[in-house]
């Protein structure tokens, strides 16, 4: 439906001064009409509303800043972080005489995207096999988020095998087998029940055995606050060193674009018992904006690799700071 | 990350020493430091806006501008209006009708199944005979997860037929709970953002085809601003009677509590609290109100410690205690009754952050360190243990190997024990001094 006309929603038409030139408008078409699907109408909605408070206006006022501190807080940036970027904005604006509404959402722009290209740059995979590891609370979209990142992999080539770590919930083990089979996959599983670092343990030694150059571990929702659980995740951690020497391995933490402040402290304690290369923001396509991902670059230096935009294999795509940015302030 | 709101005021307060009143500027900064406690516990900006509106017309009464403990004050002022805010306590499910249809909706991942399950055993252990319908037609496996839900409380689950519709099966389960008798109905449904036009228009014409009488909106505790707009979309869509708060064994705030219930007009009904079948609470609106504003939940540490403690054994501990005899063993059986009432860090952030408990960061306790107190306790001798003094660098070293410590941590526990029983005697005077005359630090 809304994609019929995807330039009307595309950010960029919106706030043009953000396409990075390198950028040829072919190929981030889909990515954007998937990212501003469901953030049209909160965008030009908040674009009036700023507009309509510095209409006509040179002079940027207290009403104005406190317009901008309320976006940022709207879309889950957190005070902290909010405060921070208003007051860096605050700054620049006075430096550089800013005159227009666009001119003052650039520099709020430019500002995030600093924050989030400011995360330390996502690790580069060479060739060779790569180990993927899925954790996250409960009900965040980690299931569904490896079958986007299945569905990626084998476009590139790649041969994937699925571990099925999440022993605990109920179906869990059927519902990763059933995303197996529709992206024809085999997927490693034991019972419901079993210890996940055993389910861990033999997929890591089939995929050896198959040659498999990607293998993805499903885990169990978890919250942070569970130490037993945490613990749990560590014994995984701990097979998987053991295990995989020769492996690289990568660990993804799936937040929920839903989720508010809390985001920061799942990040921080999953931090502390894994370590995490990157966050995978898993539905993006509701009216959720998804900014606590900022405040988890700037607090916990931890970069946001993917973006999870549908209940689709296909709907996910890569992260870009300034897009992110874009969309963000939309 | 978040210190209490008590903390904050006090501060706040404690700069207007010397004046006596409450200045309209430091109760501005009081206000300032209220409306960014709710935001960081996700208070939906249009409910914090009206809200400090409010506090402030409270507050600028006499019982604040004259009072001593104008922090405390205030803090009372907020907690009691977000409790109102917050709505009545939660009530059980309304069960008109044979069968009376329950019907859960939310967002995708906000726990409707595992709810589902949990409302099966509450309503079970009521008496009643619930039938459980898997309609959640979207997501892979969901059909079988809630199969093996009810297999685990044991109530029979409809599923759909190959092609079935939602609102056909839900029709044709009202059918069949009819038929067999069953006095209640919980149907499941697939989990659907508030903006997909085409499953929001689907859920409505499954409620007009089911008429249940407890529609119940299922929303994760840990929600942000989009609460709002969801809770909004799906009041709009469907009569809600209720919304269902779950993952509240997290840390989150549960802000999205206030923005439901004031914007979206949704009544919180329960709660959940945990991944078992018999993890759902009623709501209530003080616990609730206590935790938004970070001053802990005394109430659900008190019936956690009701479960976990041994009384006898919590009371011989407080009497030595006060008699000075406490020893390194009733410091290890003291940390393994905390350690009884599930992770440190939890338990703390349930207490709130005021007094002698200001300095306590959930965040900072190291859990493995209690273990290697304890550990080290229990590799020395009951002798060592009732008169630290004998403990020479001979001993340390034994009880180092035995322990698998080393002779610093030995030494560090020793030195905590002492600055210990140096703080005990400081609280009883304080005590003593409070019960004496009261009104102690009000001077200045």
């Amino acid at each position: 439906m809304a994609e019929k006309d995807p330039k009307k929603n595309d950010v960029l038409d919106l706030a043009p001064e953000t396409r990075a030139p390198e950028e040829a408008p072919t190929e981030p078409a889909g990515f954007l009409k998937k990212l501003t699907r469901g953030l049209f109408m909160t965008h030009t909605e908040l674009l009036e509303k700023m507009s309509s408070a510095m209409q006509g206006k040179v002079t940027l006022d207290e009403r104005t800043f406190e317009y901008l501190e309320e976006v940022l807080i709207g879309a889950d940036l957190g005070v902290e972080t909010s405060l921070e970027l208003v007051e860096r904005v605050r700054r620049n604006a006075r430096k550089e005489q800013v005159g227009s509404t666009e001119r003052l959402r650039k520099l709020l722009a430019d500002e995030i995207t600093e924050i989030l290209r400011d995360a330390p740059v996502p690790r580069r995979f060479h060739r060779g096999p790569l180990l993927t590891l899925v954790v996250g609370v409960n009900g965040v979209g980690k299931t569904t988020s490896i079958a986007k990142l299945t569905r990626r992999a084998q476009s590139e080539g790649q041969k994937v095998l699925l571990a099925a770590g999440d022993t605990f919930r109920a179906a869990a083990i059927e519902q990763l087998a059933l995303w197996g089979e529709r992206l024809g996959v085999e997927v490693i599983r034991q019972g419901q029940g079993a210890d996940p670092g055993a389910v861990v343990y033999d997929a890591i030694h089939a995929a050896r055995a198959r040659g498999t150059d990607r293998l993805i571990i499903d885990t169990a929702g978890r919250l942070h606050t569970k130490d037993h659980l945490m613990a749990e995740l560590g014994k995984v951690r701990r097979v998987i060193d053991r295990e995989a020497k020769d492996w690289q391995v990568q660990t993804l933490l799936v937040l929920d674009a839903t989720t508010g402040q809390n985001a920061l402290s799942q990040a921080r304690t999953f931090s502390q018992v894994v370590p995490i290369d990157g966050v995978l923001l898993a539905k993006l396509d509701g009216t959720a904006k998804g900014g606590m991902a900022v405040a988890v670059a700037k607090e916990l230096r931890l970069p946001v690799l993917y973006l999870g935009v549908g209940e689709k294999a296909d709907d996910m795509v890569e992260f870009r700071p300034r897009e992110f940015a874009a969309a963000l302030l939309g | 990350m978040f210190d209490g709101l008590q903390n904050k005021l006090q501060d706040v307060f404690s700069r207007l020493k010397g004046e006596g009143k409450v200045t309209p500027e430091a109760l501005d900064a009081a206000l300032r430091q209220i409306r960014l406690a709710l935001l960081e516990a996700d208070v939906h900006l249009r409910v914090v806006k009206p809200f400090i509106d409010r506090v402030r017309e409270r507050a600028l009464g006499q019982e604040v501008m004259e009072s001593l403990t104008p922090a405390q004050q205030v803090v009372k002022i907020v907690r009691d209006e977000l409790a109102a805010l917050l709505g009545d306590e939660g009530t059980e499910l309304r069960l008109d009708g044979r069968p009376a249809v329950v019907m859960l909706c939310g967002l995708q991942g906000s726990g409707k199944t595992t709810t589902a399950g949990k409302i099966a055993k509450r309503l079970k252990k009521r008496g009643k005979h619930p039938l459980l319908v898997a309609g959640d037609l979207q997501r892979a496996a969901a059909v079988e997860q809630l199969k093996q839900v009810g297999r685990g409380v044991d109530v029979p689950v409809i599923e759909p037929e190959p092609g079935e519709s939602v609102v056909a099966l839900g029709t044709r389960a009202l059918g069949i709970a009819r038929q067999r008798g069953h006095d209640v109905m919980i149907m499941d449904t697939a989990g659907r953002l508030h903006v997909d036009a085409a499953l929001m228009d689907e859920i409505r014409r499954l409620a007009e085809a089911i008429q249940p009488v407890e529609t119940l909106f299922v929303a994760d505790s840990m929600t942000g601003q989009d609460a709002v707009k969801s809770a909004e979309q799906f009041a709009a869509a469907l009569p809600l009677t209720g919304a269902i708060l779950t993952k509240l064994d997290g840390d989150s705030r549960g802000g999205a509590a206030l923005s439901i219930r004031t914007v979206a007009r949704v009544p919180i009904r329960f709660v959940g609290i945990g991944e078992k079948s018999d993890d759902l609470e009623l709501f209530h609106p003080e616990r609730m109100a206590s935790r938004m504003i970070g001053m802990g939940d005394i109430l659900s540490l008190i019936e956690k410690a009701e479960k976990g403690l041994d009384g006898a054994e919590t009371q011989r501990l407080a009497e030595r205690m006060v008699n000075k005899q406490f020893t390194l063993e009733d410091l290890r059986d003291q940390l393994r009754q905390i350690r009884r009432l599930g992770p440190l860090a939890s338990v703390l952030e349930m207490l709130p952050k005021v007094g002698p408990l200001k300095a306590l960061d959930a965040s900072q306790v190291d859990e493995g360190g209690l273990k290697k107190v304890e550990a080290i306790i229990n590799s020395m001798t009951p002798q060592e243990r009732n008169r630290p003094d004998v403990l020479n660098g001979s001993r340390k070293r034994r009880i180092s190997m035995g322990s698998g410590t080393s002779v610093a941590e030995i030494n560090r526990l020793l030195k905590q024990y002492k600055q210990m029983q140096k703080m005990m005697k400081g609280v009883q005077g304080k005590w003593l001094r409070r019960a004496m005359g009261g009104g102690a630090g009000m001077r200045g």
